[in-house]
């Protein structure tokens, strides 16, 4: 049986455990509300972009730009957006289990954040690449995956590519979900990343006709890349702002635990003293009957 | 025909400005454009420079970057990476950047640095520029 000694010391373990989950579910609360402001600004801006570019979409019948080509898909690339650092409840290993579902051999892997390299690599599974964003990610790290899964698509590497990506529902739940990223079959759904409603179009839009100027492969080549890369820039946010969420509610949860623990061993540590000083007392009553 | 247009100048942070216009001028790929309402329905992209917005008799500068603008007979879009009003542009802030990008810009850079820097650049240069010229 422990002694009181023991049952202390356990406690205090416990106690400092406890103190650092409080201190990592703060940090993670006020990164946590950084995050999700960061991804809720974007919002108007991918709104307008869906717009412009679902009103292209009515132009540009006929129109084939490279990165709208499809091809039958022989081998493609999912973009596997993770966390550096763990710590932060299911979050990377819901995702990493959707992620061994896909095909080892035809699937190539491009990643964003260390945990999801260190999964494809333990793995043994492809990997093409490996990207790294920060706390607050910035258009260019977006930019940077973004081009290089282009040039694979464009290149013939690759025939597709997916975003794998913990989707930011609410504080409470992140769930995994493969989105598509190439080729742009449908111009309007461009934006999918962005979990925007369904734009509908302005009434009489589609009577409109637009001139582009100078002309429409400029524009479109300059549109299509930057929607893919804006979009690859609003699935960073929001994997930052899933990953901090996860993290609070992780650390929230560990705090909880850990006080449940220390009022546990603080009963069975009272009853311990009890049992010890009862025991002490039945101890000098009977020295003193068998003396006197 | 309407008499007015509805601007909406958004960037990835935030939407600058959103409200009924009068005319709104700004500069595209193919030069200034003036678009008053009723406008013919173009799709074009706007180069770093000067917008400037008609609004009640009153004009409005503002320091834009690069983008792209819907513009349909009642409504102007403008999508771009920078939009700043010329009263809000810090002047020194705006110098400063600019010398940090030059600075930088000498030194070896990859690709994807470089475009970040001279994105950098063009935009306190707009800034500079157009706060310079509104300066009472």
């Amino acid at each position: 049986m422990a002694s009181t000694r023991d049952i202390r010391r356990r406690i205090k373990s416990v106690k400092n455990t406890a103190q650092i989950t409080k201190a990592m579910q703060m940090v993670a609360a006020a990164k946590m509300r950084k995050a999700q402001s960061a991804a809720l600004v974007g919002r108007p801006y991918a709104q307008l972009l869906n717009e412009i570019m679902a009103e292209a979409a009515l132009r540009t019948i006929g129109f084939d730009h490279p990165l709208m080509q499809s091809r039958p898909v022989a081998k493609r690339a999912v973009i596997l957006v993770g966390t550096d650092r763990g710590l932060c409840g299911g979050l990377n290993s819901n995702l990493f289990r959707e992620a061994s579902k896909l095909d080892k051999h035809t699937t190539i892997f491009v990643t964003a954040g260390r945990k999801a390299a260190q999964f494809v690599g333990r793995t043994k599974r492809n990997l093409a690449a490996e990207f790294s964003y920060k706390d607050n990610p910035d258009f260019a790290e977006a930019r940077a995956i973004s081009k290089f899964v282009q040039q694979l698509f464009l290149k013939g590497e690759v025939d597709a590519v997916d975003i794998l990506f913990p989707r930011f529902i609410n504080t409470l739940t992140q769930s995994p979900q493969l989105v598509p990223f190439l080729p742009l079959g449908k111009i309007s759904a461009a934006t999918a990343g962005v979990n925007s409603p369904a734009q509908e179009l302005p009434a009489g839009s589609s009577t409109d006709v637009f001139d582009f100027e100078p002309d429409e492969e400029t524009v479109l080549g300059e549109l299509l890349p930057h929607s893919l890369n804006f979009q690859m820039h609003q699935i960073l946010l929001e994997t930052k702002a899933s990953e901090q969420s996860a993290r609070m509610v992780a650390m929230k949860n560990a705090t909880d635990n850990a006080k449940q623990i220390i009022k546990d061993l603080t009963l069975e540590y009272n009853k311990l003293r009890q049992a010890n000083i009862t025991k002490e007392l039945l101890e000098i009553t009977t020295a003193q009957m068998a003396v006197g | 025909m309407a008499a007015t247009l509805k601007l909406e100048i958004v960037t990835p942070e935030a939407m600058i400005f959103s409200g009924e216009v009068d005319m709104v001028t700004l500069s595209g790929v193919e030069g200034e454009m003036g678009i008053m309402p009723g406008h013919e329905p173009v799709m074009t992209q706007l180069t770093a420079g000067e917008v400037t917005v008609r609004q009640s008799g009153q004009n409005l500068f503002l320091a834009v970057g690069d983008g792209f603008v819907q513009i349909t007979a009642t409504r102007v879009n403008v999508l771009t990476d920078m939009a700043i009003k010329a009263d809000d542009i810090d002047e020194t802030m705006a110098a400063e950047a600019m010398q940090r990008a030059e600075a930088r810009l000498s030194q070896k850079l990859s690709d994807e640095e470089s475009a970040t820097v001279h994105a950098a650049l063009v935009h306190a240069t707009t800034q500079l520029h157009v706060k310079r010229r509104h300066k009472k």
